[in-house]
């Protein structure tokens, strides 16, 4: 594994970057969060980026996509981190399309991926519910066997971007009980299936979320993902590639959150001179360079054991979660202190990031849990 | 196969054909590595022999160039040739500051004719180093040194006093930071200067520690003879081989304590967590504490997070990005890491890491209390915590003064 980017990766993020200054600055977000749009990002600028190349950037080339690496995904999602872009990346492209990847057959994955590729549809992920928390397996929305086919029923709440996709990939149990591996099957579902309701849900980082509803959906043999009842070691394999592309997208919000708070202490003056000459300041501020420092070494290692299919890439992803986890709320809540009264006005951006922070904190699991899981995954 | 398979595979027959049984498997820790010099002393001969039969290879300085002895071996010659003797247990033959420090700057700033003279004897561990720079009145503020230096003809003539110059009484050589203008800025009369501890003049009073040793002294000059050609480089230009000495250094310590464990434990449990079971019990297959479970896992994260970017930094220099200011980065962080790894230990051995000494503790006890005793002064010595951290606030952040 070598821990660095490619020409080809430094170019791509150089596209990024740009297209982010110069189509995506932070305004935009802020300004679909004060027009309250129930879709929370846009689906032209989605287009848009599809037609970069980079909604299937690391999708299959048989969907369109261009058959690279989340090494080159996290490139991308990385540079619209760094302006909070409220596009799909994680739970579209990192967990839904991901899930189709790893169990579709060709002929799914022709038919659903395709139009995700292309920017014309989303697909979301639907798996919480609200004893989940952070354990996979904790769900109880049920599939009974019906003829050849499924009938659904549940109740799946902060379905990341479920408002306004087009289709479902749902988490639910063929049989066994909450928490159990065995049982755990995946179905893909269009929104306008019968028996499908959305509700939309209002989170404090303003991104789009709902609640979906499951009332009898029948669900015909050809869209189970997989075998039922048999993907709960890929749902774990999948989610990995979710929090990897979360984690990507996290890197480049604390490393702006950080260079808005370094600008700041360079031009704020107190005491007849600028802020960033007290030491007190200072010190805080190298520390938060170092955890940021060391969340990417993380990140750059968990991206590529994913790729790799490295048999460390589970505890990798672990790592790069937990630390992007606790590097992020660092950066924004010593952001807010350093910018002190403003930093607490919605008027900043500051604040926005530590919204953001906390919100990816808290989705896929916090440092708490990583470590947890870190521990069982090294034998103690 | 790769010539670097092949090297590996031939470095690792050479390996198990000379390695004396005897020191398989012995711990190194600074206290117990072979450091050589005129007054080494060998409880095991075997590490003798090890020592010349390494050293005849040059696989003691494994990348240096030939021509002075070292080994002609690339980066990743070195790298394989490290990962080969530590999957046979074998312990490095030479430890030092000649290995880690001077041998580099030498390397770098000597003159051929220095270099002569000084790289092979450092290869062969027949000269012991120690580090002249602090003074009493001089330790974060090394530049406001002031041990004298006046020169007589071909001569230097030292007064003054160097502090916690590690293990001073056991070295044969000091190289050493002096006054020799004291009318310019502070940075710019400084000279670095090589001297024979056998001078006339040089004596050293050991300073003993919390941890209950004395590795480190009082180094005092008192008219101390030292002929001008053993200064490196320019006179009144050594703080520029000073800080490219510290970030050696910084390196060394970083590469000592933070990148070492962690790593390649997929199925085996780590050592810590090892001890974690030993004194806490196990569970279910898990650490009976959650607690300490969490901060062994902690420990262990902050280490690999640690690793990973050491490996981040070396890949993006072969790629040829320019390194950056990290040294102050790595030795905050390494130093950190290894401290608190330490203070897990004790607090997961309980009331057993008390022993200080006697009956009812045994020598990983001791070991434990010691070694974290010992650990304290890592985020001291080479640079403090607190001046590294001005360093990134000042080069890496742009912060103002
Ligand atoms: C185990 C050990 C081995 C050593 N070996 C050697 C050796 O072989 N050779 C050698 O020359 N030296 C050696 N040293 C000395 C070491 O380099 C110095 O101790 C170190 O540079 C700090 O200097 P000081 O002890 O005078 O502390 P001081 O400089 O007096 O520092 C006291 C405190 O003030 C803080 N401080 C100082 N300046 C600033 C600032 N600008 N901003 C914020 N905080 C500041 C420091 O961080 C520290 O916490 C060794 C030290 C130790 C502990």
């Amino acid at each position: 594994m070598e821990m660095v980017l490619t020409e080809d990766q430094e170019l791509i993020a150089k596209t990024a970057q740009d297209f982010v200054n110069e189509k995506s600055p932070i305004a935009r977000m802020r300004a679909l969060r004060d027009e309250g749009d129930p879709m929370g990002y846009s689906r032209a600028l989605w287009k848009e980026m599809a037609e970069l190349g980079w909604v299937g950037i690391a999708l299959p080339e048989s969907v369109g996509g261009a058959g690279m690496g989340m090494a080159d995904l996290a490139v991308v999602v990385e540079a619209l981190g760094r302006s909070l872009a409220p596009e799909p990346f994680v739970s579209c492209v990192g967990l839904a399309a991901a899930a189709v990847v790893e169990l579709g057959t060709a002929e799914q994955q022709e038919s659903w991926l395709a139009p995700v590729a292309s920017g014309d549809q989303a697909m979301a992920w639907a798996h919480l519910e609200p004893e989940t928390r952070y354990n996979p397996t904790a769900i109880s929305t049920e599939a009974r066997q019906d003829g050849e086919g499924f009938v659904l029923n549940g109740r799946k709440v902060q379905v990341l971007d479920g408002f306004g996709a087009e289709s479902f990939v749902v988490v639910a149990r063929s049989h066994g009980s909450s928490g159990e591996l065995d049982g755990v099957s995946l179905f893909w579902v269009p929104a306008d299936a019968d028996g499908v309701s959305v509700e939309r849900q209002t989170l404090l980082d303003s991104r789009n979320a709902a609640i979906v509803q499951f009332d009898h959906v029948k669900v015909p043999h050809a869209s189970v993902l997989g075998e039922a009842g048999q993907s709960g070691e890929a749902l774990e394999r999948i989610i990995d590639r979710g929090t990897v592309v979360l984690c990507a997208e996290m890197l480049g919000g604390m490393s702006e959150a950080f260079r808005l708070t370094v600008d700041y202490l360079k031009e704020r003056e107190q005491f007849g001179t600028r802020i960033g000459t007290f030491q007190g300041l200072k010190h805080r501020a190298a520390r938060v360079f170092m955890e940021i420092e060391l969340a990417r070494s993380c990140v750059m290692a968990a991206v590529r054991a994913v790729d790799e299919g490295n048999e460390e890439a589970s505890k990798l992803v672990s790592l790069a979660k937990a630390r992007c986890s606790d590097a992020y709320i660092l950066a924004a809540n010593e952001g807010v202190q350093m910018f002190g009264g403003v930093g607490m006005t919605d008027e900043y951006d500051i604040g926005l990031y530590m919204k953001r922070a906390r919100a990816s904190e808290l989705t896929l699991g916090d440092a708490n849990h990583h470590r947890k899981r870190w521990s069982g995954l090294s034998n103690y | 196969m790769s010539d670097l398979e092949k090297f590996r595979e031939e470095a690792r027959t050479w390996l198990e054909q000379n390695a004396p049984e005897s020191i398989i498997g012995v711990r190194f820790s600074e206290l117990d590595g072979n450091w050589g010099g005129r007054k080494a002393e060998y409880s095991n001969p075997d590490m003798k022999i090890w020592l010349e039969r390494m050293a005849d290879k040059g696989w003691t300085a494994p990348t240096w160039p030939t021509e002075y002895g070292g080994g002609g071996l690339s980066a990743q010659e070195a790298k394989a040739l490290n990962q080969e003797m530590a999957a046979l247990r074998i312990p490095p033959a030479l430890v030092g500051f000649g290995l880690t420090m001077i041998g580099p700057t030498l390397l770098r700033f000597g003159t051929e004719e220095q270099k002569q003279e000084h790289i092979p004897r450092i290869v062969r561990g027949e000269i012991r180093w120690c580090q002249g720079y602090s003074e009493p009145g001089a330790g974060s503020d090394l530049a406001s040194l002031q041990t004298r230096a006046v020169r007589e003809g071909d001569e230097f003539v030292i007064n003054g006093t160097k502090v916690w110059t590690s293990y001073a009484d056991k070295a044969d050589w000091i190289f050493c930071l002096v006054r020799t203008d004291p009318d310019v800025k502070k940075q710019e009369g400084i000279t670095f200067l090589l001297i024979d501890m056998e001078t006339t003049g040089v004596s050293v009073s050991p300073i003993l520690l919390i941890s209950g040793k004395s590795p480190f002294c009082e180094t005092h000059f008192q008219d101390v003879s030292v002929p001008v050609r053993n200064v490196i480089s320019e006179i009144n230009a050594g703080w520029t081989v000073a800080k490219a000495l510290l970030g050696h250094e910084r390196t060394m310590i970083a590469d000592t304590f933070g990148a070492s464990s962690g790593r390649g434990q997929k199925r085996s449990r780590s050592v810590m967590a090892e001890h974690a079971i030993r004194y806490l019990g196990e569970r279910e297959g898990e650490i009976a504490d959650p607690v300490f479970r969490d901060e062994v896992a902690r420990n262990e994260m902050d280490t690999r997070a640690f690793g990973l970017t050491v490996q981040r930094a070396k890949d993006a220099a072969k790629a040829g990005h320019q390194p950056g200011p990290e040294s102050s980065m790595f030795k905050i962080y390494g130093t950190e890491i290894n401290m608190r790894r330490n203070e897990l230990s004790v607090r997961i051995a309980g009331p057993q890491a008390l022993g200080w000494d006697g009956p009812g503790f045994d020598e990983e006890e001791i070991a434990v209390t010691r070694d974290w005793l010992r650990s304290r002064g890592n985020s001291i010595e080479g640079g403090t915590s607190e001046v590294q951290l001005n360093i990134i606030a000042k080069h890496v952040l742009g912060l103002p003064d």
